[in-house]
């Protein structure tokens, strides 16, 4: 047996993007029933998974730290340019596929209940799984262009997504704000992307992110190439300032939430950020930028989520914040913790989304919590699944969301960057108002007074289609922090085992010293303890009558007009970003093209038009004027011949 | 032997009478009558000078010119006659749909 799945790591996108073609093109539209389409679109994810388990097990254990890239065929070979489409099974994308494919199987499936009553559910699945295929795409990419093409192409199917509901004039906006916000990101990565080229001359991994490569490079240009990278990840993940599109994005269905807004795209900043660990690690000022932005987006979104009141949006700000704890984890160089709460936040997340859209499906597709509550009696499964998914991201121990988030506070209160304290004071200030915006949302939407109680009567448990695939996510929002990251003893914290021979590289801020098993411990109770109470706080106050709530929002006053307004922070960029460019556009169509473009071309015309009309007298129909012109032009022809004799 | 002078200045008088008859006459069977004055004034010069160069050349021409003056008189006289049997007049004057 000389197979080697290693050999075959396209099959990973290719299932997905198999199943995208036949959902989209091959079935005649005719066939294309909910049946048959989920059919094939969870068979190819399911396929996808698969592949990712056999390769992972297989790189598990032929113990190589980092494996080779394997190349497939020349792609670009254009000058000094040479990229080949080579795909890399590496740890760090074995661990991202697999939990792409696993929680985008289980989403699919749920889909399947959600979609039953769309009339389209063949346009759903195909770009769904066209999504996944470029997903995996970016993952396995072994040069930053091939990783580009699946990073546009995973913000394309975003972009569709979010305008799943084409007639609905708020998704349209929202789905072009999402692909605008993000070209902002995109110029960045390309523009990261050149100065690799011009700084390493080569886009392959291997050969930019290597020790020997980098040390050769002046800092500047690292900086540059960081710093714009980042520019890109703040776009895809949703960080500040370029975060404004991921809140509108929760006009898609909520299975598209859960799968690309919540656990696997957005998450593609960081990924990218771990991937260039190397990068980041050579070049201080850009990872201190990552995590300053981190840790303020993670504060700044918690706080806005508090006074929000659509359920899918309290769950966007929560999926920005725990975004920014991602990247304070990459910016103290905590890049397995990161990459852990990648993973626990995928299981909690897309558990809390799924939950969400369960509860909007019971209620006839109620968003706003304020009129939500109750559902505990009538919703028991959902309940459960959402209980322990708010108990896993508030970090109660030992769940998910505890030991992940405790990883990267431990981490970056023992950092040696010099502010490390006011990072890790922030950072737990954020751990507090987590639990205390997720308990509230909690409270509103399955507990609250009596008047909700009577609400919630009306609803109903959604089919088992979707309660089981939510079952499974909230069951991995129990275990998988534990397994995957048992905090002690070291040896069997399964992902940095996993990852170790990848790790090999020089950390900046993190320190090599982890402070003991007591800073440890002190530093869990802590977090433990601000997690516990933010949750039982907020879950006594909102569960009870509606006008304590109301009645505190009128004593915080504009504080709270600031939070639930989003910082103003759209009424801003409308004013200083959106209002300019369309008032530019505007001068360029109203005034540029149709008065001078136009202009010119009908200038032209009219001055044909014009000419004509005035000649046109000439021709008068008298014969004997046309032989008096025949005559003077033939006198004229043979003056001007013999003007030689004549003169 | 007449010399040719005299030959050029009766061409140029035939020449003169036939575009002074296409210019004033308003009957249409005179200007055709012009037009073959003017032909023939042509003609005449050809001739003319074809003796005086003894060119071979342009005595051929000359007998072009009779054969497509014959061809030119039939067409003309065809509308002409046509022109008659649609207006009832032979004033050119009165031809004159085709303007603007």
């Amino acid at each position: 047996m000389d197979f080697l799945w290693t050999k075959h790591i396209w099959l990973i996108p290719f299932w997905p993007a198999l199943g995208a073609l036949a959902n989209g093109v091959l079935i005649p539209r005719a066939r294309k029933t909910l049946d048959v389409v989920s059919t094939v679109a969870i068979g190819s994810v399911a396929m996808s998974f698969l592949c990712t388990v056999f390769l992972t097990a297989e790189l598990a254990s032929l113990r190589i730290g980092n494996p080779a890239p394997v190349e497939y065929f020349r792609w670009i070979d254009a000058g000094d340019l040479r990229v080949p489409f080579a795909l890399l099974f590496d740890p760090l994308s074995a661990t991202m596929c697999l939990m792409v494919t696993g929680v985008g199987l289980l989403i699919h499936i749920y889909s399947m209940g959600y979609m039953a009553h769309d009339p389209d559910p063949g346009r759903f699945f195909t770009y769904l799984n066209l999504f996944m295929a470029m997903m995996l795409l970016l993952l396995l990419a072994d040069s930053f262009l091939l990783m580009f093409v699946g990073w546009e192409g995973v913000g394309l199917c975003s972009y569709l997504l979010i305008g799943f509901w084409h007639r609905k004039e708020s998704a349209n906006r929202a789905g072009l704000k999402a692909f605008l916000v993000n070209r902002v990101g995109d110029a960045g990565f390309l523009m990261a992307m050149m100065l690799i080229f011009v700084t390493f001359g080569s886009l392959r991994f291997d050969e930019v992110l290597s020790n020997a490569a980098i040390r050769q490079a002046s800092p500047t240009m690292l900086f540059a190439i960081t710093a714009l990278l980042f520019v890109g990840a703040t776009g895809k993940s949703a960080q500040l300032p370029l975060h404004v599109w991921l809140p509108d994005a929760m006009e898609g269905p909520t299975p598209v939430s859960a799968l690309i807004h919540a656990a696997t795209m957005v998450t593609a900043g960081v990924y990218v950020v771990v991937r260039c660990a190397a990068l980041y690690s050579a070049e201080g000022a850009a990872s201190a930028l990552v995590a300053w932005i981190g840790v303020i987006t993670a504060l700044l979104a918690s706080l806005i989520a508090l006074a929000q009141t659509d359920i899918k949006r309290v769950l966007a700000y929560s999926t920005i914040s725990q975004l920014g704890y991602m990247f304070l984890a990459c910016g103290v160089g905590a890049y397995v913790a990161a990459i852990l709460h990648v993973v626990t936040h995928a299981f909690f997340k897309a558990c809390l989304f799924l939950g969400a859209g369960s509860a909007m499906h019971g209620t006839g597709g109620q968003t706003d919590i304020r009129k939500m509550g109750g559902l505990a009696k009538t919703m028991p499964r959902t309940t459960v699944a959402f209980w322990i998914a708010c108990l896993s991201i508030a970090g109660i121990a030992p769940l998910a969301g505890f030991v992940s988030k405790d990883e990267i506070l431990h981490h970056v209160f023992v950092s040696t960057y010099a502010p490390a304290r006011t990072l890790w004071t922030l950072a737990i200030i954020t751990a507090f108002l987590t639990a205390v915006y997720m308990f509230r949302l909690f409270a509103l939407t399955f507990h609250g007074d009596e008047q909700a109680m009577k609400r919630g009567a009306h609803a109903h448990e959604s089919p088992s289609v979707m309660t089981i695939p939510l079952m499974m996510l909230a069951a991995l929002a129990i275990v998988g922090g534990l397994a995957l990251g048992l905090p002690y003893p070291p040896g069997l914290h399964l992902l940095n085992h996993f990852m170790r021979g990848w790790l090999i590289i020089g950390r900046h801020h993190g320190a090599e010293d982890t402070g003991g098993l007591g800073l440890a411990l002190a530093l869990a109770a802590i977090a433990l303890a601000v997690a516990v109470s933010g949750a039982v706080l907020a879950f006594r106050f909102f569960r009870g009558p509606y006008r304590r709530v109301e009645l505190l929002q009128r004593r915080l006053g504009f504080a709270y007009t600031l939070l639930s307004r989003k910082l103003y922070i759209d009424e801003l960029y409308d004013i200083v970003i959106v209002g300019p460019a369309v008032g530019l556009s505007r001068l360029a169509a109203d005034v540029t093209d149709t008065r001078g473009i136009d202009g010119i071309v009908h200038g032209a015309a009219a001055i044909a038009y014009r000419a004509g009309e005035g000649l046109r007298r000439l021709q008068t129909s008298h014969t004997r004027v046309y032989a008096l012109a025949m005559l003077v032009g033939a006198v004229a022809l043979v003056l001007y011949l013999a003007r030689g004799m004549l003169f | 032997m007449v010399p040719l002078s005299w030959y050029v200045a009766v061409a140029c008088v035939l020449f003169t009478i036939g575009v002074i008859g296409v210019l004033a006459c308003r009957r249409t069977i005179v200007i055709l009558m012009a037009i073959e004055l003017m032909l023939n004034a042509g003609n005449l010069l050809l001739v003319a000078l074809a003796r005086e160069f003894w060119s071979a050349q342009a005595q051929a021409i000359v007998l072009f010119v009779l054969a497509v003056a014959a061809a030119e008189v039939a067409v003309g006289l065809a509308i002409i006659v046509r022109m008659f049997e649609l207006k009832g007049t032979l004033d050119i004057d009165e031809v004159n749909l085709m303007k603007w």
